[in-house]
């Protein structure tokens, strides 16, 4: 634990933590261009999501005259957990003190609370939008957790820790193992990730119909830099899973290392990963439909499904004795 | 040591003393909210001072009382995990002190009885120190049935409704049941070990099958009073017609005292543990932990939202403790004791963050006369520190970090997480799932103070009490403000509360946990600093760090000012409350996913006005599945006995004969 | 030996096993009768990849023959059959979906468990991994009576058998480098025919009973005592 204390480590901690700050709106603009080409349309730049940003810090906040102060407090709160869950996976190298303080349980949490809070929020004006978002969301993270966590646990019965950076370098340690555990948790994980970061076939993000809005439902009375900021947090979810799924399952390219070659190699490596796995979001959303709510249960269950045969698989199949 | 017992004692002198007082609350009403209760959170807080002082030394004190039966004297018995319990029931019994007296000013001019409110809460609290504090089982049944008598007449307190009536019979009924078969339980212990003291009862030498019988009499009795599936149905009938500090009381303390009864039984009394103990006590926990969240989902009464999310956490508490069991009756010493401590530290998070909710709860209804939650509405404006600290509370419940919620959930996580160290195949596939049941029910349960707090804080006012209702007066704040520092506390230094903690494995199982404490208070490494760490302070630090540059980078030069205006409504007028979510509306998906484990009447329908109406009612399965038959089992049989009941005297003569003849003939 | 330690093509091996196992859940909730058919094409290409690859992997040479013969027949020419008479006596409009499909899943997850439980004291021969596999076989041959239990439709029942017939089949493969070739032959032959007898049954019980659900199989007593 000794080298915790050091400067480098934290230093680079916070580098990661702006990285991922940066990184979250450029991904959500490939997104959409990737999708606007497969639709036959040009579709907005890669920097467009910057400037919405821009644009929305500048603007004046209007908040409703029902509203309590939570509602001006839970954009900082949802903004500060969601960031700070994202500055605990390993992004560009492996040995994070973030790691340590923070494990994939403790993630989940700080992503709970940004959820507890982001739901309060949509509750507090009093129209039906908000509960209505945040009923279904609630419902649909309930669902999510246990096989997010059952897949978590099958990953950590292998690594033999809950620990992000051990688990990576057990991974990067074993070489190519063909696992049937870690193929149904990615399963499970992918679909998880999409249920959580709201997007076709759980969620339309770029919907403001009443009967198919989820996460838009609970953001809709913000405005100005509340706004900015809950979309931002949104964005840095995306790219967490994204980190999450690309660095554990494929870890290959990420820096073991502090020394610079190492860290630009890293860094390269991951904007590659997360750019691939943007494109096939994108193809699976343009093939795709959004499912009717109650449909959404069923996905969660296959999900499940999928996290319990990798935890089987785990016991009947991988461990000799 | 023995400062710790003589603190211990001055306690239950307090509470007494409290008691008596009260006698004098018919002639000099406001003796009640003056002294009497004041009293009462003096004993509170030297139980706090004793637990805390008994959990530092880390030693055991005895002492014989003058009391009891000739060759059966009681006996005191002060260790670790009585001091635990001590403070446990001290934390919470001092902030119910300090809420109270407000709370009964309400009352004062009432017709109800204050020397019966106030003499049975100090007999309550009294019987429940002597149950943690006994070393013998005599005085723990004695002390057992003083705490469950003196909290039958504070649950019929309001005895006017027939309803109340019920329930309170009820709850004293299931007591009584569960009493007798914690009796048996004592029984099979003494014969083996000959004798009632716990000395004694240590020392047996019991035969695996008669351990097992004792097992099971001792949790199917702690199990019924700590509120498990399916012995439950009490739990949610009688603490919400209790007066509210009363219901904290009995959330908080005497369902921990039930599961004091059960370590103290299981871990310390009864010898060699088997491992398959420990899978009955997981899946009743697990089960207990599901049904019971997803019921308290379905409830619109706030007070019994609150008694059903008891029966979820007493199943997290326990799902711990059947984890503890199977990792000891298999061997593995180290994750039996890491359980315990991840049980025992629930059970303190529990209490705190219940008791909270339970006195929240007391002050909506003191100054908004409202129990149901669809008629809530608004009220974080109206009442805002009763608010902030009932957000602590929900915050703290639903397993949010950096609050104590978490950390006990976390150090769960981490016990089944070790699983993989076990033999069994089949267990090594079992305790996931149980794991993963654990984090659907932490889910269920944010779903559920969400709805909670955003039904009744947030939003509009439904109805016209609760759009006037004034904030409480700021001893019953003080009283929350007392248990929600606690739960901030306990989840910023974990270290420190499980340094504490360790004693008690240490003494029971003779392992504890070194590793868990041993980077410093910062970090919290159950098992190794690789397999899992936690730093809640780091936590809290890098929040505020990151909030305070979000704060900074963007406010600067950026306009501040907030307009009001009205909420959206997509072109018509302003929406007015009704057209909210209500609590209802919010938990029907669930109603819809979950729908086949309750029986759900629904239905619309329409009066003779044209109106429509809604109509819903969701209820216990276990009622038709257990209680129902087994109380048709009892009539049935009940009403062939009464056929002896002739009236005739000759008759009766005849059957004292038959007897009489019967006795001397088996003498001979 | 755990996982890491075993050769690659071995590994591959264990991640096909768990695939097979997949999609015998996947046909065990289908709703439509032609995913069902998909789901069983699918299963059947996985045993014979399966196959190939413990040819491959220094095993009998008459494994290739009885990988094409798994391929033509379980992945081609049932399915097509089965498609054709769901098609001709246009079962899609009948069919339901599983009425309690959360409890089915848990029961096919408890029956894992299950079969991993009866497995375990199999003495294993050179490798451990083969005593899993077989583990996952019986597991296979459990949830394909399961499905034969709760899906009333006889496409569904068909699959089911058929389902069965694969986890043994994969049993047979992965412990003792497969049946002798004749058995194979028999076998092969055996559910060919019998694929043909149920399409002529298939149209023969619609006739009489007007419809293909085998809990109206006791319709037919009706109909023997209305000839008589």
């Amino acid at each position: 634990m000794d080298y915790l204390l050091t400067f480098l480590p934290w230093l680079l901690a916070a580098v990661q933590a702006l990285l991922y700050l940066a990184l979250a709106p450029l991904l959500a603009g490939w997104l959409r261009r990737i999708k606007a080409r497969l639709q036959n349309r040009r579709g907005p730049s890669l920097w467009q999501p910057y400037r919405d940003l821009y644009k929305l810090f500048g603007k004046e906040a209007r908040v409703a005259t029902t509203a309590s102060p939570l509602f001006r407090a839970a954009p900082y709160i949802v903004f500060v957990a969601t960031w700070l869950a994202a500055a605990t996976v390993p992004l560009i190298a492996v040995d994070l003190p973030t790691a340590m303080v923070a494990d994939i349980i403790v993630l989940a949490g700080l992503l709970a609370l940004a959820r507890f809070f982001l739901a309060l929020a949509g509750m507090d004006i009093g129209t039906a939008f908000g509960g209505m978002g945040a009923s279904r969301e609630m419902l649909v993270s309930a669902l999510a957790e246990p096989a997010m966590l059952m897949a978590v646990f099958t990953l950590a019965m292998t690594a033999h820790s809950t620990n992000l950076a051990s688990m990576i370098d057990a991974q990067l340690a074993a070489g190519l193992v063909l696992r049937p555990s870690f193929l149904f948790a990615l399963g499970a994980l992918v679909l998880v990730a999409i249920a959580e970061t709201g997007r076709i076939p759980v969620d339309n993000p770029a919907t403001h119909l009443e009967l198919t809005m989820i996460h838009e439902a609970m953001i809709l009375e913000y405005s100005g830099r509340h706004l900015a900021l809950m979309e931002w947090a949104a964005q840095i979810k995306l790219v967490l899973y994204g980190a999450l799924i690309a660095n554990v399952f494929f870890p290959w390219g990420i820096a073991q290392s502090t020394a610079p070659t190492a860290l630009a190699t890293g860094a390269l490596v991951i904007l590659l990963k997360l750019l691939a796995l943007g494109v096939a979001l994108a193809i699976s959303e343009t093939v795709l439909a959004k499912m009717r709510f109650f449909r959404a249960p069923a996905l969660l269950n296959l999900a499940l499904l999928l996290a319990l045969l990798g935890l089987l698989g785990h016991v009947i199949l991988e461990v000799g004795s | 040591m023995d400062q710790a017992l003589s603190f211990a004692l001055l306690a239950v002198g307090l509470a007494l003393a409290s008691s008596l007082v009260s006698c004098f609350a018919a002639r000099f009403p406001c003796l009640l909210r003056l002294v009497a209760l004041p009293v009462f959170a003096l004993a509170g807080l030297a139980a706090l001072v004793a637990g805390v002082v008994a959990l530092w030394d880390g030693g055991t004190a005895t002492m014989t009382l003058p009391l009891g039966l000739p060759w059966l004297p009681w006996q005191l018995h002060l260790d670790a995990l009585a001091g635990f319990f001590l403070a446990i029931i001290g934390i919470v019994g001092a902030a119910a002190g300090i809420f109270a007296p407000a709370y009964v000013r309400g009352i004062e001019r009432s017709s109800e009885s204050l020397p019966m409110l106030g003499g049975f809460t100090g007999l309550f609290l009294s019987g429940m120190l002597l149950v943690v504090l006994a070393g013998d089982a005599f005085l723990f049944m004695v002390a057992w049935e003083l705490m469950s008598l003196s909290s039958y007449f504070l649950v019929a307190f309001h005895h006017e409704h027939a309803a109340n009536r019920r329930a309170a019979f009820l709850y004293l009924l299931m007591a009584h049941v569960g009493g007798l078969s914690i009796l048996l339980g004592y029984g099979v212990l003494a014969s083996f070990g000959g004798g009632f003291a716990f000395t004694a009862m240590r020392a047996a030498e019991l035969t695996p099958g008669w351990a097992s019988v004792a097992f099971v009499l001792a949790f199917v009795g702690f199990g019924m009073k700590a509120g498990l599936v399916p012995l439950h149905a009490w739990l949610p009938e009688a603490h919400p017609v209790a007066p509210s500090h009363i219901s904290a009381l009995m959330s908080g303390v005497m369902l921990k005292v039930a599961v004091y009864g059960f370590i103290r039984f299981v871990f310390d009394l009864t010898g060699e543990i088997q491992w398959q103990w420990g899978v009955a006590v997981l899946a009743i926990g697990s089960l207990s932990a599901l049904m019971g969240v997803l019921y308290a989902l379905m409830q619109h009464d706030l007070k019994r939202l609150l008694a059903y999310s008891s029966v979820e956490n007493l199943g997290i508490i326990f799902i711990g403790l059947g984890l503890s069991l199977l990792y000891l009756g298999t061997g593995h010493r180290l994750l039996g004791a890491l359980a315990l401590v991840a049980a025992l530290y629930h059970s303190l998070n529990h209490a705190l963050f219940k008791g909270l909710l339970f006195l929240g709860a007391g002050a909506i209804l003191h100054s908004a006369h409202e129990r149901d939650l669809e008629h809530m509405g608004g009220l974080l404006r109206r009442m805002p520190w009763t608010g902030l600290l009932f957000l602590i509370g929900c915050l703290s419940i639903a397993a949010l970090p950096p609050f104590n919620g978490f950390v006990s959930e976390w150090l769960t996580f981490q016990a089944s997480l070790q699983a993989w160290q076990l033999d069994s195949g089949v267990l090594r596939a079992l305790i996931p799932i149980v794991a993963a049941t654990l984090a659907l029910t932490g889910a269920l349960a944010a779903l559920c103070f969400v709805k909670v707090y955003g039904i009744a804080f947030l939003g509009q006012a439904r109805t016209r009490h609760v759009r006037r209702a004034r904030p409480v007066p700021s001893s019953m704040r003080a009283g929350q403000a007392v248990l929600a520092v606690g739960c901030v506390l306990l989840g910023i230094l974990p270290t420190a509360v499980v340094a504490l903690l360790s004693v008690i494995p240490e003494q029971i199982l003779g392992h504890g946990l070194p590793q868990a404490t041993a980077h410093g208070w910062l970090w919290l490494t159950p098992v190794a600093p690789e397999t899992g760490s936690y730093s809640a302070p780091l936590v809290v630090v890098l929040l505020a760090a990151m909030a305070v540059a979000a704060a900074w980078l963007w406010r600067r030069g950026v306009v501040r000012r907030v307009r009001r205006g009205d909420p959206w409504d997509c072109g018509f007028a302003m929406p007015s409350s009704r057209m909210q979510y209500t609590a209802t509306a919010f938990a029907q998906p669930v109603r819809r996913v979950f729908g086949l484990l309750f029986r759900i009447d629904e239905g619309v329908e329409t009066d003779n006005k044209g109106v429509l109406r809604h109509r819903l009612a969701v209820h216990d399965r276990a009622w038709t599945l257990l209680y129902l038959p087994i109380a048709r089992l009892v009539d049935a049989g009940v009403r062939r006995i009464v056929r002896l009941q002739s009236g005739n005297v000759r008759i009766y003569l005849g059957w004292t004969l038959a007897t009489l003849l019967v006795l001397l003939w088996i003498i001979s | 030996m755990t996982l890491a330690e075993l050769p690659l093509l071995q590994q591959l091996l264990l991640v096909l096993a768990a695939l097979v196992l997949f999609t015998s859940f996947v046909l065990l909730e289908q709703a439509r009768l032609v995913s069902a058919i998909h789901a069983f094409a699918w299963q059947g290409a996985l045993i014979a990849a399966i196959t190939v690859i413990v040819a491959t992997g220094g095993g009998a040479k008459h494994l290739y023959f009885s990988a094409l013969l798994t391929f033509m027949l379980k992945v081609l020419l049932i399915p097509w059959m089965l498609h054709r008479q769901v098609q001709r006596l246009d079962l899609e409009r009948h069919t339901q979906a599983l009425r309690r499909p959360a409890l089915v899943i848990m029961a096919a997850v408890a029956l894992v468990v299950f079969s991993y439980w009866l497995a375990l004291p199999m003495v294993a021969q050179e490798l451990t991994f083969t005593r899993n596999i077989v583990a996952v076989s019986l597991a296979i041959v459990l949830i394909g009576l399961l499905m034969m239990v709760f899906r009333p439709q006889a496409v569904l029942q068909v699959l089911g058998f058929m389902s069965m017939e694969n986890g043994l089949f994969l049993a047979a493969v992965s412990t003792t480098q497969g049946m002798p070739l004749l058995v194979e032959l028999g076998v092969a032959f055996d559910v060919l025919v019998a694929m043909v007898l149920f399409g002529v049954f298939f149209l023969q019980i619609r006739d009489s009973i007007e419809s293909l659900d085998v809990d109206r199989l006791n319709r037919l007593t009706e109909t023997v005592e209305n000839e008589r």
